[in-house]
């Protein structure tokens, strides 16, 4: 039994230790908001946070978690859309295909966590994942108009 | 978030307005009775519209949301004719077998070659406009009033003369009895309040929250999960397997061949699916393309270059006598590698089989391909075999090129009768097996006179055909059409924008044994790579100005000169950039849009690129969305400079060398320069946007990196080349 702390409740979870975290949380927790790109750590549709911090799930086996460690996906940011990220998504309409656009999220958020008033080359650094649709720019600015807010540090 | 869909569902309406509750278009949600109940009552005034009681109005949307915006752009045509609440819009996707069952009453459900909007804006439009006069009948039958003397706006209608109004949602059920009519007059575009305006997506909030269904998230009671491999040479067999090895590894149910090509693990989780199908020992028959690889291509390629049989797509006076007595002959090489589609999310499918009934999940640019192919894999006829979609995550063509992931997942499923399983490639199955951008060369040859006038131009295209592997009956005497996008003398489709008085484009059609397929932009992206890039070169040797050399063989053609005009102006053409900062120029017509780009890039002395900005025009002649027009002109970017910089798939031992994004790179934010759109819409005609700037992406950076440093480059991708000062 692996025990997991998703979205602030505690899962016991039958599952073989060398599982990636991605597949637990899709295939055993049903949270299917977290997406499957690439496998190896690459593209970044996985990511979800982990104590905070954006980490790519695929990667990720789920015993290298420790019980207490808190994951949050992109269903547990917020209840109702309210991160600052998600309003600011919200308003330049930044998604397109919207697959990768959890893990974009995901890190976006964790971005302005660390880093409240990212520059340009913030953003490159931090925002490393694949969008093959194009959304780089809307995602820039999206990510230029949450910094503005009040709550932009929240996790 | 975790829920199930119920799978006997027979009935039609559950619209996205439902979708809240987790789901995905069209399925039923057996927890909403009340949802269900007000469908029972909803009146389907036509194929398009439906309205419920409750004023709910449900537009169906034949073609499908890939990213590209389609489903809000089409309910806004709908919406704009109907005159409803765009407040109260929402939308379904009706499926391929409801179509079949219809008479096709929705028309095409395929969604490519930037056609989603331009190809059925004037039937969705009628069907708006039906349903409004419909309605509009209704109310005034009920008063006793003609029609005429009423008006409709925002689904209320009003009859003035009586002070009296009512509600779509009210006269409704009415209305859907009443004889649609026959005459149905449009809007002129100019009178527009919801179409023409950038409204935001129907489809943002869902993909903001992890709510928004994909195929591959779907989830069916007792589905299982199964992954597989199909021989990594294409052509190759399926020799054999040593199921028993991995039988007993945990939750593995049945390792079953799929086809003579490959072989696939059913278990309960998708990961131990592939766990074991990693630990399988498989033997391949390697077939005979296994001593394939790029490098032969290329040779045979070059060979084309200079044969004396070619097809001919576009032919005027005689360039060979114009070459021997030209002043300058200007001569290059170009040449453009396969590329894979990458989209996000990799290939899926869900199937139940039921021995007399086969029903698909999955994300298909062409649901009713999707639907033969079930048919035929199922061994069943088509009104036994029904396609559910879902948006897709990305679709770039490779969605609508081959439909092989659903017949793999309906062959699975099939041995597991009663019991749906769901596919999934693995990203490293999904490169391997793409369907992939034609491999290509070109030699161009131009005769220049005294004057540096052009006054022949030979286009030699030499490279593999699409429609010979994907569509043979689209051939024209062994000739591929789709070959010569964007340089054909007429048509609507793409014009060839420069008038040379002798001028051959010609087609050494070479077929590698590499699946090609359709790839966002198709061949317009090489075609005017090649032609743009050999315009500059050929201005270059003339001593002109790459803008004013173009202008004057763009004489005749008013719309290409226009865009062209526009990011000149906009683009600082012939004024001073930036230090260290140099333009280029682009332009083209292909999908039924005008398009020109002028891009900003610098060069380090070490060779490091950096594109700084583009800007883009486009003339799609009418504008449903702006907002929209702009997304797909900056995504356009993204994938077509993607391309350029990073896009190259290789076949060595007649495979594919590149498995995942770690070998076939693609653009990241760091490399996306700012996009600058003008979108400039002339009227009168109707062009697609969801692929157009595609074309001018990476000759007008070409261009630009030769202003930048002299050196031409002339083949693909750039990351290979060498920017370096001498």
């Amino acid at each position: 039994m692996t025990r997991l702390t998703v979205n602030g409740t505690e899962h016991d979870i039958d599952v073989d230790g060398d599982t990636p975290l991605l597949w637990v949380v899709r295939e055993q927790l049903g949270l299917t908001g977290t997406k499957f790109g690439c496998g190896i750590g690459q593209c970044g549709a996985c990511t979800v946070h982990v104590d905070g911090a954006a980490v790519r799930s695929c990667a990720l086996p789920v015993s290298a978690i420790e019980a207490e460690q808190k994951i949050v996906t992109i269903e547990g940011l917020s209840p109702d859309l309210s991160h600052p990220i998600q309003k600011a998504w919200l308003a330049l309409d930044v998604p397109q295909c919207g697959y990768c656009q959890s893990g974009q999220i995901m890190a976006a958020a964790a971005l302005l966590r660390e880093t409240p008033k990212p520059t340009d080359e913030d953003i490159n650094a931090g925002m490393q994942n694949i969008c093959r649709c194009g959304t780089y720019n809307r995602i820039r600015a999206a990510i230029k108009l949450a910094a503005e807010s009040p709550q932009a540090q929240r996790g | 978030m975790t829920t199930t869909i119920e799978t006997s569902r027979r009935r039609f309406l559950v619209g996205s307005a439902l979708a809240a509750g987790g789901f995905a278009l069209g399925f039923h949600v057996p927890f909403l009775a009340g949802a269900e109940a007000a469908a029972e009552t909803a009146a389907e005034l036509n194929a398009w519209v439906v309205i419920r009681p409750d004023e709910t109005v449900v537009i169906r949307i034949a073609r499908v949301e890939m990213g590209q915006g389609t489903l809000t752009g089409l309910a806004q045509l709908v919406a704009e004719e109907l005159d409803c609440d765009w407040s109260k819009v929402t939308t379904e996707y009706p499926t391929p077998g409801q179509n079949v069952a219809r008479n096709r009453v929705w028309g095409n459900f395929q969604t490519a070659g930037s056609r989603g909007i331009r190809d059925s804006q004037d039937y969705v439009r009628k069907g708006g406009a039906a349903a409004r006069m419909m309605l509009v009948q209704a109310a005034a039958d009920e008063w006793g009033v003609a029609a005429s003397e009423c008006t409709a706006a925002g689904g209320v209608i009003t009859h003035a003369a009586s002070s009296r109004s009512t509600t779509y949602g009210k006269v409704a059920a009415a209305a859907a009895k009443l004889e649609p009519p026959k005459d149905i007059p449009l809007k002129d575009p100019k009178d527009w309040k919801i179409a023409g305006q950038p409204l935001p997506r129907l489809d943002t909030a869902e993909k903001l929250d992890g709510r928004q269904v994909y195929s591959i998230d779907v989830k069916l009671p007792g589905m299982l999960n199964a992954a597989v491999r199909a021989c990594p040479v294409f052509g190759g067999k399926l020799k054999s397997f040593d199921a028993a090895s991995v039988e007993g590894m945990p939750g593995v149910r049945k390792v079953v061949a799929v086809d003579d090509t490959g072989v696939a693990v059913i278990a309960d989780t998708w990961w131990r699916a592939k766990t074991a199908l990693d630990a399988l020992p498989v033997e391949w028959d390697l077939g005979p393309n296994a001593g394939h690889s790029s490098a032969e291509f290329a040779k045979v390629l070059r060979e084309g270059l200079e044969a004396d049989e070619a097809f001919v797509g576009s032919q005027a006076g005689d360039v060979r006598a114009a070459v021997a007595g030209a002043a300058k002959v200007v001569e290059a090489v170009y040449g453009v590698p396969h590329q894979h589609h990458a989209t996000m999310e990799p290939m899926n499918a869900t199937a139940l089989f039921t021995g007399d009934r086969c029903e698909v999940w999955t994300a298909t640019q062409n649901a009713e391909a999707a639907l033969a192919t079930a048919s035929t894999a199922a061994g069943l006829p088509i009104p036994q075999c029904e396609v559910h979609r879902l948006h897709l995550g990305g679709g770039f063509g490779r969605r609508s090129t081959s439909h092989d992931f659903v017949r793999q997942a309906v062959l699975i499923a099939k041995q597991t009768p009663g019991t749906p399983v769901k596919l999934i490639w693995s990203r490293e199955e999904d490169m391997l097996h793409g369907r992939y951008h034609p491999v290509t060369m070109c030699k161009l040859t131009g005769a220049l006179d005294a004057q540096g006038n052009v006054v022949g131009l030979h286009m030699r295209i030499s490279g593999q055909s699409i429609l010979v592997s994907v569509n043979p009956q689209g051939l024209q005497n062994g000739r591929d059409p789709a070959t010569f996008q964007g340089l054909n003398p007429s048509g609507a489709e793409g014009v060839f924008g420069y008038t040379i008085p002798n001028l051959l484009i010609d087609h050494a059609m070479r077929n590698p044994p590499v699946p090609p397929g359709f790839w966002r932009g198709v061949n317009n992206n090489q075609n005017a790579l090649y032609l743009e890039s050999f315009v500059d070169e050929m201005a270059h040797a003339a001593g002109h100005d790459a803008l004013e050399f173009r202008r004057r063989m763009l004489v005749n053609h008013p719309k290409h000169l226009a865009v062209l005009d526009a990011v000149a102006e906009a683009g600082g053409w012939g004024k001073p950039a930036a230090e260290g900062v140099f333009r280029g120029l682009a332009q083209h017509m292909g999908f039924g849009s005008y398009v020109a780009a002028c891009a900003e890039v610098s060069v380090s002395r070490e060779g490091k690129l950096k594109i700084h900005r583009i800007v883009a025009a486009t003339d799609c002649g009418h504008v449903v969305n702006p907002q929209q027009v702009r997304a797909q002109i900056e995504g356009s970017f993204a994938y077509g400079l993607s391309a350029a910089l990073f896009g190259e798939i290789t076949v060595k031992d007649g495979k594919v060398e590149q498995e995942n994004f770690d070998s076939y790179p693609v653009m990241l934010m760091e490399d996306m320069p700012a996009v600058e759109s003008i979108v400039m819409p002339s009227g009168e005609f109707w062009g697609g946007v969801g692929e157009p700037t595609i074309f001018v992406a990476a000759p007008a950076v070409l261009n630009a990196i030769f202003a930048a440093t002299g050196k031409r480059i002339r083949t693909l991708p750039l990351s290979k080349a060498n920017l370096r000062s001498a």
